[in-house]
């Protein structure tokens, strides 16, 4: 297979090396249960205690506070469905946005099932809520916010401190999926005043299948746990820790606490030089999301007059792997619910592309990618019939 | 995801592009569900001796447009509208499940620019 040009970080990446380096030996030489007493078990425990405090120390919380989790849509269900159960039956209303991830919605829709209520907040055509409408959107039995770190498709970062504040102020539970936040932009759970945060290990050089969730000690009451049966993670999900996974997740926390800011600043420069040599050449192309306060390494664009899926599979066979938000390229015949969400041209937003970098990406793989870009779209707009031109 | 076949027909589509004065035109699909074809056809002696079309789309609608009328250049009219995506679809070397509904927006331009032609041909000769 060819080296491909991979600019979809978004979606998942590479474990790092030092990660798998830290992992291998937890595979087979200390590969004991972190519950078993003796030394074998003991090292393991002690290497998963390590890692805990690694990811702790990367958005700011205490490593009681950190529960290892199979990933992101885990963390998600873990903290919604467990907090709403908490309230064990009492009526509940849960507010959140109409851009989340599906792991957020289809829970929240899921508990809707059951009684539960809730509210879609819509976003504007950046992508963001209005806190206002937050605020209106508060009832008496309002128990639960959820509202996305930022979001997956066009990078959009929230204003999660004054969420945080809101729901602080009133007593509300507030809880974050900070799956595409974590490792790329600081979050400090205490600062922010959030109370439960998701983290998904394969977005930051750790492996698919682990993650973890944020819930804050003093939370009140406290979520109950998903998974039933050991005692596993201070009683709250029961399961033998991954722990190689475990203690890749921790390694990778640290780089990315330690790198964070030269990261950032590295992957704002290739995308900014992508998004720039992109627009230069090519006419008719919409960048969407809030340009100004979003992900350093996303780059969300619409290309009038082509199809997300034909875009995405030339640009495949070109070497460059990408997300498509069309149509035809998922189980829906619409946009994405994000798109959607934001009141992008159902047309125009058919030929959606998200490019997100990271740490293999480089400014002669952008350059290619420059370069190559406009044949495809020439060609694609050439065999389309909403294309006329002169 | 797709086969060789659909690969060489995405990347050089046969019979791209408009004809000046055609006989029959057909239309298909929804732009808003990422899908629209417009599909030229010039016919002699009830024959489809040049067939074009520009497509919107994705890579399995782009390669089944391409294959149909591949199927469908040099035949007479009924033959062409006994073509069915399933055709196009086996000569393509099969499209995934949930791209089948791709190649029949093919299919249903050809059939509408055929009727097109059928309905102008009376009122054509009548000028003539």
């Amino acid at each position: 297979m060819t080296k491909k040009i991979y600019l979809d970080y978004n979606a998942t990446g590479p474990v790092l090396p030092e990660v798998l380096e830290a992992m291998l030996a937890y595979f087979t030489v200390e590969y004991g249960n972190p519950s078993s007493v003796h030394s074998l078990g003991q090292e393991a425990m002690e290497a998963v205690e390590d890692a805990r405090e690694k990811v702790a120390d990367l958005i700011g919380a205490d490593p009681n506070e950190i529960i290892f989790t199979s990933g992101g849509s885990e963390s998600d269900n873990f903290a919604i469905k467990g907090f709403i159960g908490s309230l064990k039956g009492k009526k509940a209303h849960v507010i959140t946005s109409a851009v989340e991830h599906k792991a957020v919605l289809e829970t929240v829709h899921f508990l809707e099932e059951s009684g539960v209520e809730a509210t879609y907040l819509d976003v504007d055509k950046k992508g963001k809520i209005a806190i206002d409408d937050l605020e209106s959107a508060i009832i008496a039995d309002t128990r639960l916010i959820t509202i996305m770190y930022a979001n997956n498709e066009t990078g959009t970062i929230f204003d999660i401190p004054s969420i945080g504040k809101i729901a602080r102020d009133r007593g509300i539970a507030f809880h974050t999926d900070a799956v595409q936040a974590v490792g790329k932009i600081p979050v400090n759970v205490k600062v922010d005043k959030i109370d439960m945060l998701s983290i998904a290990g394969h977005k930051m050089g750790a492996p698919k299948g682990v993650g973890a969730l944020y819930i804050k000690s003093d939370l009140n009451p406290r979520p109950i746990p998903l998974i039933h049966g050991g005692k596993h993670e201070f009683n709250m999900r029961a399961g033998t820790i991954n722990v190689p996974s475990v203690v890749g997740l921790g390694v990778a926390a640290e780089i990315a606490k330690n790198e964070l800011k030269e990261k950032g600043k590295r992957l704002k420069k290739l995308r900014d030089r992508l998004e720039a040599g992109i627009l230069e050449r090519i006419d008719n192309v919409r960048i969407n999301g809030d340009v100004e306060n979003r992900l350093s390494n996303t780059s969300n664009m619409s290309f009038a007059y082509v199809e997300g899926e034909s875009l995405m599979i030339d640009l495949d066979i070109h070497g460059i792997c990408v997300s498509s938000g069309s149509a035809c390229s998922s189980e829906d015949i619409t946009l994405s619910h994000v798109l959607e969400a934001m009141g992008v041209d159902r047309v125009i937003g058919q030929g959606t592309i998200r490019f997100s970098l990271g740490y293999g990406n480089t400014e002669e793989e952008i350059d290619y990618v420059i370069e190559t870009i406009p044949k495809i779209i020439k060609r694609l707009r050439e065999l389309s019939p909403l294309y006329k031109e002169g | 995801m797709y086969s060789k076949k659909v690969i060489e027909n995405f990347e050089n589509p046969a019979n791209v592009g408009s004809i000046e004065d055609p006989d029959g035109v057909g239309i298909a699909g929804n732009p808003e569900c990422g899908d629209t074809i417009e599909l030229h056809i010039k016919v002699v002696d009830d024959t489809i001796v040049d067939i074009k079309y520009k497509t919107f789309g994705c890579a399995a609608a782009v390669a089944s447009s391409s294959m149909l009328t591949q199927l469908a250049i040099g035949k007479r009219l009924d033959e062409a509208l006994s073509l069915t995506m399933y055709d196009v679809a086996e000569s393509l070397g099969g499209l995934p499940e949930r791209k089948m509904h791709c190649s029949n927006m093919a299919e249903d331009a050809l059939r509408l620019a055929i009727e097109d032609y059928r309905n102008n041909h009376g009122s054509k000769k009548a000028a003539d």
